[in-house]
């Protein structure tokens, strides 16, 4: 059984986000347990972060996990492409180096869309495409204390083509599988953010 | 052969051939390998060095030999003959031995079979000598120094005049022999056998024997060709894409239907496109697993086809099913089939351009080491395993090789560096402790048991409690065997 996330905090189907901070691969992980179907992560051969698929399955079953490792930037976004087109698998995760141009990043989006997939992408700070659906931003912060299997986190959007910019914090509930609202939805106003388009 | 080889084409509208000999280095020398008639008609013979054969035959045309056309031209022959029977197989380099029995009567008898066959060897424009006899070995000797037929159970009669080279000995066998006035075969075989081994060794008698069917010569016959592929020539050559999209179309319908019947499906297809200047240019779809649907292994070849030259016209097209492995026959029913193949073609495509190694699947492991706890299996050849088992314990979402931190006693320190951030420690939780496996080697693991926690620390020169603090939990371990710190992954 699933728990929806807050609207604000769904990601829109079928269009191709982008995430980057230090905590977007938790990002990703709970998004990717809100889908049915395979999950597609693509990463690139060399590096060293590597995911944990025991860590993995408190957000979903590693066994829906197809992991690409490709050798080169540009297959990372060639299998993106193909997997979003395709609309076999429930997401596309993709971690890539730097942000895709607009070109690649428009295709993405179109894929996504004649795919009916959603895609996210995990960019570096700083970094982003004008095509992208939203970009969020997403970092720990410092717990409560009482409990360590509580992952606090800043969501915050630093970009929606549609819709209010959101700043919430949450945690992961790994028992019940829902993200749990600590939090400050809609509180943007005590901290802005940099690059509201 | 050789040269009928590399002439076959001209003379068939030539009338009167020109010398022709094809050539082989014996020992630093060339020699002639293979002459055609009109060379023999001038002189020359096998093993005659070539500027012998020049001086006696100044027009005599050469040519170096192939042994590997060589070889293939006889290959090609061989399966040419299947026509008479199956039991086929290259003999020597120049000779090919076929097993008639039993197949002569669907020819009209031995005669006409040999006719037959010589009428559309020479069609070809191969002079062929045929030798029809009880054995193997009989049927040699005639092929070679006598062309005819042997009557059933005249193998010693017919072979009685010929020479002792026509037992397929060595030549010192053969002119020792000659020396001891054995010129024929029947005076050889008149000879007690146990002077002749005495004398020659027992490869004379074994050779007697074989020849004569006192031994079995049995022979083993080329493997049939592979079902596994289907060709098209095409009246017309085609340059587009749809066009050859539909040829190729037409190949699979029957090889599909093949690997149905055979309860078999194709791992790997290759697919060689023949231009009209002769190139070839060869596409390889590799198949997530075995699969005999005609629509989805042409979706796969779509994006390779689009990509080939195709010249002045594609004129031939020829699929090979290189790899299969066993597919039952199953229905489907409607819960399964549709997503998993959709997952499955995408995995195929995928893989197809970064590998089949580089697309994984985690499945569970056994060892209760944190980074060995799991198994990457490419995922074309291995099978989700759902359920994976509730970790008792935390493991991180992202893990690395341990990089190694500053700091030592077996609380974590209270500031450390890593990868270029200075933390300050807010909260750590643990120990746990992992002990290596003593029964398995792992260099990583030689520094002993490990000490893992959980640790909280916050980012230096963000503020305390702010919006802007930033924090990072981390997975750390220390070693107590050689009291040092190390980060293997992050939390979240």
């Amino acid at each position: 059984m699933k728990v929806r996330f807050p609207t604000d905090l769904q990601l829109r189907p079928t269009r191709a986000h982008e995430v980057c901070g230090p905590s977007a691969a938790v990002f990703a992980a709970c998004h990717a347990s809100q889908q049915d179907g395979p999950i597609l992560w693509i990463t690139e051969v060399w590096r060293s972060d590597r995911l944990h698929p025991r860590g993995l399955s408190r957000f979903f079953d590693p066994a829906r996990l197809v992991l690409i490792e490709a050798r080169r930037a540009i297959d990372v976004l060639w299998s993106a492409e193909e997997g979003l087109r395709s609309g076999a698998v429930g997401m596309v995760v993709a971690e890539l180096t730097r942000a895709p141009d607009l070109t690649a990043s428009r295709r993405l989006q179109l894929a996504a869309e004649a795919g009916g997939t959603l895609g996210l992408f995990i960019i570096p700070e700083g970094t982003g495409s004008n095509a992208a659906e939203t970009r969020w931003h997403a970092t720990p912060i410092r717990g409560s204390g009482a409990v360590w299997d509580s992952t606090p986190m800043r969501w915050r959007t630093i970009k929606n083509k549609r819709g209010t910019l959101v700043n919430a914090e949450v945690a992961w509930d790994a028992t019940a599988h829902r993200l749990l609202l600590d939090t400050t939805l809609g509180k943007r106003a005590a901290h802005p953010p940099q690059h509201a388009l | 052969m050789a040269s009928a080889r590399l002439t076959r084409r001209s003379t068939r509208f030539d009338a009167t051939p020109a010398p022709f000999a094809v050539l082989r280095a014996v020992r630093g020398a060339d020699r002639i390998h293979c002459l055609n008639a009109a060379a023999e008609t001038a002189g020359l013979s096998r093993g005659q060095g070539v500027t012998d054969a020049r001086a006696i035959c100044p027009d005599l045309v050469t040519a170096p030999s192939d042994l590997r056309a060589e070889q293939r031209f006889l290959l090609t022959i061989a399966r040419w003959m299947d026509r008479y029977a199956p039991f086929v197989a290259p003999d020597g380099e120049d000779a090919l031995v076929l097993d008639i029995s039993g197949a002569a009567h669907l020819f009209g008898g031995e005669e006409a079979l040999l006719e037959d066959m010589a009428d559309r060897l020479s069609r070809a424009g191969l002079e062929a000598r045929l030798g029809c006899a009880d054995t193997r070995g009989a049927a040699w000797a005639l092929a070679h120094f006598a062309p005819g037929i042997a009557p059933p159970g005249a193998t010693r009669a017919t072979l009685a005049r010929l020479t002792p080279e026509a037992l397929r000995i060595d030549a010192d066998t053969a002119t020792g022999l000659r020396r001891l006035g054995l010129d024929t075969i029947d005076a050889v075989a008149n000879v007690p056998r146990i002077s002749l081994a005495r004398r020659f060794g027992t490869g004379l008698t074994h050779r007697l024997d074989r020849v004569l069917g006192a031994e079995p010569d049995p022979i083993s016959p080329l493997a049939p060709e592979s079902d596994w592929e289907v060709s098209k020539l095409l009246q017309e050559p085609v340059g587009t894409v749809p066009a050859v999209m539909a040829v190729l179309e037409q190949l699979l319908e029957p090889l599909c239907l093949r690997l149905e019947q055979a309860e078999q499906g194709a791992r790997q297809l290759s697919l060689h496109v023949r231009r009209t200047d002769h190139t070839v240019s060869v596409l390889e779809v590799g198949l997530a697993r075995p699969m005999r649907d005609v629509e989805r292994i042409l979706g796969l070849f779509a994006k390779g086809v689009e990509a080939v030259d195709a010249g002045f016209g594609i004129e031939h097209l020829r699929l090979v099913a290189t790899s299969r492995e066993p597919l039952r026959l199953r229905q489907l029913t409607r819960a399964e089939g549709e997503g998993a193949d959709h997952l499955s073609d995408l995995i195929s495509r995928i893989a197809g351009r970064v590998g089949f190694e580089h697309v994984l699947r985690y499945l569970p492991g056994q060892s209760h080491l944190p980074e060995h706890s799991f198994i990457i299996a490419p995922a074309a050849y291995s099978e989700a395993a759902p359920g994976w088992p509730a970790s008792a314990t935390l493991r991180p979402l992202v893990h690395f090789p341990p990089e190694p931190l500053e700091g030592q006693g077996p609380r974590p320190p209270k500031r450390f560096r890593w990868r270029g951030m200075r933390l300050t420690l807010l909260s750590a939780e643990g120990p746990e402790r992992i002990s290596p496996e003593w029964w398995l080697d792992r260099p990583a693991w030689r520094s002993g048991v490990r000490d893992y926690w959980r640790v909280e620390a916050r980012k230096d020169g963000t503020a305390a409690h702010g919006a802007e603090e930033e924090t990072r939990r981390l997975w750390l371990f220390h070693t107590p065997q050689t009291d040092a710190w190390s980060v293997q992954g992050v939390l979240a």
